[in-house]
C-alpha cells in the first residue's frame, strides 16, 4: 500500500509541477491523473497493489468532499439572500446540463453495442 | 504538554475545539453515520451521504459557536486526499481505456455540449431570477471539480468559496436526480449516464456513479477530468461577453 501511496503522490507532485511551470489553468492533480493514465498505457496497467490501493481511496470518494461542504456555513447570508435565485439556477442548470450531455452521447453512440457491465451493490 | 483542566468540562471543550483532533474525528463520524442512514435508506439518492453528513456537521458547529477556520484545521487532513484520489482515478479509467478509444469523437462533442450548457444555463437562469453579478460569476464554473472551480472563479470575478459550496450543491443534486432523469430519458448505457453525470456533478457525480457499476464510474471521472480541462480553458473567454450581454 505504502508504494501505491507514495506513486499516487509522486504523480501528483508531477502535476502541480506542470502546472506551475506552464502556468496551467487546470490543478495538479487533473494533470496528474492525465500522466498517471499515459503512464498505465504504456506499461499496459496497473499493479495489483495500485489497484487495490485506488479502490480503497475511491470507495470513499464522497468523504472527501465534506470539509469543503461545510464551507456552506461561511456563505448562509448570501444564500438568505439569494436562495431563490441560486437554487433554481442549480436545480435547472444540473437537469439540463445531465439531459443534454446524455441526448447527444446518446444519439451519437446508439448503434455501438453496449458491453454488458455488472452491477455493484452500494 | 496538556494542560491540567481536571474537572472542567466546559474548559475541556474548549481546548479540545481548538485542535485539530476533533474536527478530524467529527468528519469522519459524521460521514460513517451519513453512510449507515444511505444504506438504510437502500441507497435512495436523496439520502446522500455527503448531504447528510454536511447537514449534520454544519449543526453541530452552528450549536456550539464553532468557527469553519477552526474546524477545517482538523478536516483540511481529509481535504488534502482529495489531490490523490483524484491521481486514483486514472485507475478505473484505464479498465475502460478500450471503450473509450472506439467513443473518443462521440465523446468530446458530448463534452462540448455539456459543459457549455452547464456554464451557460446556470449564469443565464441565475440572471433571469435576478441573482447578483457576484454570484453569476461565481455560479458560473459549478460543474466543475473544486480545486478547479475556485482556480476559475478566481480568475473570471467570482467568490472562491461561494464557488466551492455551489459546486458541492451542485453535485449532490445531480447525484440525487440523476437516476429519475436517466429513466425518464430511457438512457440505459452506464457509460453513457455516468459521462452525463460525470460532466454535470464533478466529483461527487463520480462517487454515486461508482456505486452503480465501475464503468458508469469510470466515465464519470473522465466526463469530470475533460470538463474540468475544457472549462478552465473556456470560462475566461466566454464569460466576460456573457456578461456584457446580460447587461
Amino acid at each position: 500500500m505504502l508504494n501505491a501511496v507514495t506513486l499516487l503522490l509522486l504523480f501528483q507532485l508531477a502535476g502541480e509541477a506542470t502546472t506551475l511551470f506552464f502556468a496551467l489553468p487546470v490543478p495538479g492533480p487533473v494533470i496528474g491523473m492525465a500522466l498517471l493514465f499515459a503512464a498505465l498505457a504504456l506499461r499496459g496497467g496497473p499493479s495489483g497493489e495500485l489497484r487495490e490501493t485506488a479502490q480503497n481511496l475511491l470507495q470513499h470518494f464522497s468523504l472527501l468532499f465534506v470539509p469543503a461542504g461545510v464551507g456552506v456555513m461561511l456563505h448562509f447570508q448570501r444564500m438568505a439572500d439569494e436562495w431563490l435565485p441560486i437554487l433554481i439556477a442549480l436545480v435547472a442548470s444540473s437537469f439540463i446540463t445531465i439531459a443534454v450531455t446524455a441526448l447527444v452521447l446518446h444519439a451519437l453512440t446508439r448503434h455501438q453495442p453496449a458491453p454488458a457491465d455488472t452491477e455493484r451493490q452500494p | 504538554m496538556s494542560p491540567r483542566l481536571g474537572g472542567n468540562l466546559s474548559e475541556v471543550w474548549v481546548y479540545l475545539a481548538a485542535s485539530p483532533l476533533l474536527g478530524l474525528t467529527l468528519t469522519l463520524l459524521a460521514y460513517q453515520g451519513a453512510v449507515l442512514v444511505s444504506q438504510r435508506c437502500n441507497g435512495h439518492p436523496l439520502a446522500n451521504p455527503v448531504l447528510l453528513a454536511v447537514t449534520a456537521l454544519v449543526t453541530v458547529l452552528w450549536a456550539t459557536g464553532t468557527p469553519y477556520r477552526t474546524y477545517f484545521d482538523g478536516a483540511q487532513f481529509v481535504h488534502f486526499l482529495l489531490g490523490p484520489a483524484t491521481v486514483a482515478l486514472a485507475i478505473p479509467l484505464y479498465a475502460q481505456f478500450g471503450r473509450l478509444r472506439r467513443m473518443t469523437i462521440p465523446l468530446l462533442i458530448a463534452l462540448s455540449a455539456g459543459s457549455l450548457t452547464a456554464a451557460c444555463s446556470a449564469v443565464m437562469i441565475g440572471h433571469l431570477f435576478g441573482a447578483s453579478d457576484a454570484t453569476l460569476l461565481s455560479l458560473a464554473p459549478k460543474s466543475v471539480t473544486t480545486p478547479i472551480a475556485m482556480g476559475i472563479a478566481e480568475r473570471i470575478g467570482g467568490l472562491p468559496s461561494l464557488t466551492a459550496v455551489l459546486v458541492i450543491l451542485t453535485g449532490i443534486l445531480g447525484a440525487v436526480g440523476a437516476r429519475s432523469l436517466y429513466a425518464l430519458l430511457k438512457i440505459d448505457d452506464h457509460a453513457v449516464r455516468g459521462f452525463a453525470i460525470g460532466i454535470t456533478s464533478h466529483g461527487i457525480g463520480t462517487a454515486r456513479a461508482f456505486q452503480v457499476s465501475e464503468q458508469a464510474g469510470a466515465f464519470a471521472a473522465l466526463a469530470m477530468g475533460l470538463n474540468g480541462l475544457l472549462t478552465a480553458v473556456l470560462l475566461p473567454w466566454l464569460i466576460p461577453p456573457l456578461m456584457r450581454w446580460l447587461g
